[in-house]
Formats: C-alpha cells, structure tokens, sequence
C-alpha cells in the first residue's frame, strides 16, 4: 500500500522526467538550436514548478474547452430542428423569439402564402408542450411536433427502427432513443398516454436531442394538434418550398407584403435568431463565456506566476547573458520559448482529455462539441495566454541591471 | 580600451558614494594588468563601467578608438559581445547545459549558429585544457574547471579585451595559478588585453602592470619585468607538485 502511494506521488514527477528525458532526445537528434534548448532546459529545470504550470495550462484549456464545447453544442441543438426541416422559407408568428416559442398562425396564412407566385408548397408545423403519462402513472413533460409525414414537412430523422409510414397508424408517434430512460420506454410498441390519448412508440430515432432535455415527439399533423390542444385551423409555422427558378429574395418580400403579423425568415436567419435567444437572451451563453473567461484567467494567472518567478530564479542568468552582450530580444526570445514550449505540452494534454470529454459526453442530454475550428481556435488562445503571461517576465528582465551580475 | 576621466556616481540623497573619482586607464592588446585596491575601493564599478555595462557619470569609455558615450544599451551590448569578453567570480555559468553549449552560447548570442560555432567552442575548451570535458555539465565540474569554462566562453568570440573579476577568488592555490596561468597565456597575443580585477597577491607574479586603486582613485602603476614572473611562475609550478 505503502509503495503504491509513493508510486503514486512519484507520478508527476516520473511524467516531468520522461518529458524531460523526451525533450533531451530531440535536441540531440533534430540538433535544436541553441536559444530552445536554453529555454527549454530552463523550464524543465525546476520539475515541481513545471508541473504547476502544465496543471494550470490543462487546468484553465480543459475549463475553456467544455465551457466553448458546451456553447457550440448549444448553439446547434438549439438550431437542430431548423436546420432539418429544409424550407426555403419560414413563416412564424411576428415576434418569434425561437424555435421553441410557440405562438398560433391563422391557417388562412398558409393558403394565402401558396397563392403567391414563385411558391409551391407551404407545409403546415405545429409545436407544443404536453404530458407523457406511462402505464404505472407517471408522468413527464414533453415536445410534440407535428408535420405532414410525407413531402417535405418536419420529419423525424436518424430513424433506425420503423418507418415515417407507419405513423399514419392511429396513436402512432416517433421519440428518440436517448428518452427511453425518461419517457420509461423499453422500445418499439411501448405504450403511453398524451393528453389523455393512448400512443404507441411506432418509430425510434437516434440522437434527436433537445437542448432543453424535454423529450421531443413526433406525431403526424393532427394527432399533434390533439397532444397540444390546437384548433384544427392553427398552425404554428409554415414551411415555404418556392417553385423551380423562383427568386428567393422576391418570393419573401411577395409574402412578407401579402401575410400579416408574421415574419418570413431563410432558415439562416431563423437559425441565428433562435441561437440569439437561447445563448444570448436568457443569459445561458453568458454564463457559458463566464465560464470560459474565468478559466483563461485562472490560466493566464498560473502561467504568468510561474513564469515570473522562473525567471527571477534564473536571473542571474539572464544577466550574464546581457553581460556577455546578448540583445534584449534574445533574452525576451528565451522567455517567449519557454512560454510556447508550456503552451504546446500544455495544450496537448488539455486536447487529450478533452477528446476523452467528447466521448464521455457523446451519449448524454447536452455533448460537449469539439469541432476542428474550436480546438484550432483553443491551440491559438493557450498560446496567446501563454505568451500573454511572459510579459510580467519580460518586464522584469527589463528591469534587470546586468551589473548585478558582479554582486556574487 | 581606454578611459578618460571616468567619475561615477552611485545610490541618492544621503547614501549616495562617489564611487570613481576622474579615473583615467588604458589597456593595451598583449598585456595582462591587474587591478588592485582594497574592498570598497572602485575596482568592479571601473570593470563594469569599462565594460560598458555601467555608464559612468562623467569622463568616457573608448574602445578601439570609438567613444561609447550616447550609446544606447542596445549599442552597449553589441559592443560588449563584439569586443569584450568576461570572467565573473562567480563564474555565472548555465547550470543546464554542458559546457561546450556554454561557450557556444557567447557566439549564438551573436546570431552564429553554424557548425564552425560548435567547433570553435571545443577549440576553446581544448585551448583551456578541458578538451575531455565539453559533454560535462557544471555541476560535474571543479571549480578551477567551471572558470575555466568561463574563460572559454569569454575567449570563444576573440575578443580585443578580456575583463575579469575577482577569477582566483573563489579558488585554492593550486586552481588559482592554473587560471592565472591561462589567462597569462590569452594576453601573449598582442590582439588582446586582459585586465584581471583582484585582490589576490598570488596573481601579482603573472602581470605585465599592476594598477593601484585606493576610493575611487588611481594612486599607482607599476611593471613587472620578465625575470620576476618567471621566478613567480616557476614558484607556482612548483606548487602544484605533490
């Protein structure tokens, strides 16, 4: 027990060893210059202090990395439905905050949009709140949408068992795989109560999720307006698909002049809509960029400290190689190295774990995102924080007197 | 290297100490000077202010004929690196890379990063007697040894003037003869001066000239003639023998 707890306080500073082991090898065999090996040897010199500054980069880029993970995660579940419904055009309540904001158009407003010239169709979509009740009584909320099954409507997608025809059956509906555990599903044929009406789990989808955790569920048209309680002759978006060579531009400003109290938006902008709302309305990706920013500080903090105070152990050093007539950009160069070098092992491991965080989070109400773009974007900002935080070094050296170097 | 009526004024208000008073010295290439005077007496201000690393309040600095005076630290440091080489008492080497990086590092300073850099740095170390020692990194070495890298590396770049502080200090005999004795043999070349800032009498027999400082002033110059430091020399030979 004994050994493995030494073994186990020893691990640190075995990994510091290997590195440093590593770094050794390269030099040797890739005959690194001079002013890297410097730097390099200079961080490793001190393991325990190393180490702190490796901590603190994976620390604050792990933090960084699931806060902008979260937020880009949100950002396209909150768009998911919008950017699998494949309109050309939506036309929503005026006002429509998102996607989730369910608000009443007259169905009048979908014949007078297919009365004008350059559209084909305008599928009706309703949404809407209501009760999941299963056999034993309880209950959950969830999010019915409801679409025409066939032509181009709001259909279920990823389906990997059934088939979107059968949810013409009566008492058909389509959920997700990922709410069985909530919705208290075992798998196709399960039976539950919407708004006091039987249902039958008849098509099974996979990762069809919502950001807000509430189930979705998808039913034809009418049965949806039955789960919601909408009168047969609302609607609550409309779908536009303009005709073959139609101009998207004039087809909307023709709607736009004809509908009224209704808004026509590109899927784009009723995208950025939805997303402005749910990250920047109800504060959520406020708290998310808090997130964020406090780790790049906590970060920037710990690798400045540490920095700092390597430099001021070795400053005796870098006075001598004032002394022997080094210019101050070699010396800020060896600081800067120093700081790259923190960043670049730093960052790898913050990359590794936060692979492993994808992948932990990959099946679960709310993945944590990792597009290429982020983890570029991250690579640069460790960098920037690193090099950021060799400025309180690089002051102090500028302070440095090199005649210092004759006081011992 | 030559100065001219160098004054320099050190601290503020009440603790401020005139520490060189219109001191006027030159060194000439092929000459090993020491300069001696007791504790407090101004001999590592003169150093650093002849070494460019402090900037005297009046008087100037000439190296090869050229006046430092409004010079900026920029201009200040590429003069040391091309003209002036340093010893430190403390020797001030990096304790993370071997020696022969250590030397190197006078010339990558420089911007020379070639092949011919690495080569001359172990010309320099063999030149001091650690040919076998360039993989050694300080720790591994002696004292005598560590400054004897210092004297490489302060060699390495050719330099006209070679200003070292307290060298033997931090030495015993036997260590301290072998430098001086190195250092004697680097102010053969006519090219280069060295001027050796100590208050050992043991590196007395190995100087050309011997410049007396006392608070700030030069208060004597004497030579020593050839037979004298043969005796000293063949007197510290004879030391190093069991």
């Amino acid at each position: 027990m004994q050994a493995l707890v030494e073994r186990s306080l020893d691990y640190p500073y075995a990994t510091a060893r290997w590195i440093q082991a590593g770094w050794s090898r390269v030099y040797d065999s890739m005959h690194v210059p001079l002013i890297i090996r410097l730097a390099a040897k200079n961080l490793f010199f001190d393991r325990l202090r190393f180490i702190a500054t490796i901590i603190g980069i994976v620390f604050s880029i792990v933090l960084v990395n699931v806060q902008m993970g979260l937020f880009v995660s949100f950002g396209r579940m909150v768009t998911t439905m919008i950017d699998h419904a494949s309109a050309d055009l939506w036309i929503v309540p005026q006002g429509t905050r998102s996607f989730e904001d369910p608000a009443p158009l007259d169905e009048s407003e979908r014949f007078r949009a297919l009365s004008i010239k350059g559209v084909s169709d305008a599928v009706p979509v309703v949404i809407g709140f209501s009760q999941w009740r299963v056999p034993g009584g309880k209950a959950t909320p969830i999010f019915i949408i409801g679409s025409p099954m066939k032509g181009q409507g709001l259909q279920p997608w990823n389906v990997v068992e059934g088939n979107l025809d059968s949810l013409a059956i009566p008492g058909a509906v389509a959920v997700d795989r990922s709410y069985f555990e909530r919705l208290a599903v075992k798998g196709m044929g399960a039976i539950a109560q919407i708004n006091d009406t039987k249902v039958q789990v008849r098509v099974i989808s996979d990762g069809i999720r919502s950001f807000t955790t509430t189930p979705y569920i998808f039913a034809t048209l009418d049965r949806a307006r039955t789960f919601i309680g909408m009168p047969a002759n609302k609607d609550t978006y409309l779908l536009v698909h303009l005709a073959p060579g139609a101009d998207l531009q004039k087809v909307r400003t023709r709607l736009q002049q004809t509908l009224s109290n209704v808004d026509v938006l590109t899927s784009d902008e009723f995208g950025a809509r939805s997303r402005s709302f749910w990250l920047f309305g109800t504060g959520a990706g406020a708290a998310l960029f808090a997130g964020a920013l406090l780790g790049m500080i906590v970060g920037t903090v710990i690798v400045a400290q540490t920095l700092y105070s390597s430099t001021k152990d070795h400053l005796y050093e870098f006075a001598t190689l004032r002394a022997i007539g080094s210019s101050g950009a070699y010396i800020y160069t060896v600081i800067i190295i120093q700081a790259l070098v923190s960043a670049v092992i730093g960052f790898s491991i913050a990359a590794a774990i936060g692979v492993l965080v994808v992948n932990a989070t990959a099946d679960s109400a709310l993945p944590i995102a990792m597009p290429p773009g982020l983890t570029v974007g991250l690579f640069l900002l460790t960098v920037a924080m690193c090099v950021l935080s060799a400025v309180s070094a690089i002051v102090k050296v500028m302070r440095m007197d090199p005649a210092m170097v004759f006081a011992r | 290297m030559e100065a001219i009526g160098i004054a320099k004024t050190l601290g503020d208000g009440a603790g401020q100490v005139q520490a060189l008073k219109g001191v006027n010295l030159s060194l000439a290439g092929g000459e090993l000077a020491l300069l001696m005077g007791p504790s407090g007496s101004g001999k590592t201000t003169l150093l650093s202010v002849l070494g460019c690393i402090m900037a005297p309040t009046e008087g100037a600095v000439r190296i090869r004929g050229h006046s430092t005076e409004g010079m900026t630290p920029e201009q200040l440091a590429a003069l040391r690196r091309d003209h002036i080489g340093f010893i430190f008492q403390s020797y001030h080497l990096f304790p993370t890379l071997n020696a022969v990086d250590n030397v190197r590092l006078a010339l990558d300073v420089r911007g020379d990063r070639s092949q011919n850099a690495y080569d001359r740095s172990v010309e320099a170390l063999a030149a001091v007697g650690l040919a076998h020692k360039i993989d050694s990194h300080p720790r591994e070495l002696s004292g005598g040894e560590q400054q004897r890298v210092a004297i490489a590396r302060a060699i390495v770049g050719k330099p006209g003037a070679i200003l070292a502080d307290e060298p033997t200090a931090a030495l015993d005999s036997h260590n301290g003869h072998a430098i001086m004795s190195v250092l004697a043999d680097i102010a053969k070349n006519s090219e280069r001066g060295v001027l050796v800032v100590t208050h050992d009498p043991r590196t007395v027999p190995y100087a050309d000239r011997i410049i007396r400082i006392e608070d700030g002033e030069i208060v004597g110059e004497e030579h020593n003639d050839e037979a004298k430091k043969a005796e000293a020399k063949k007197a510290a030979r004879s030391s190093k023998k069991p």
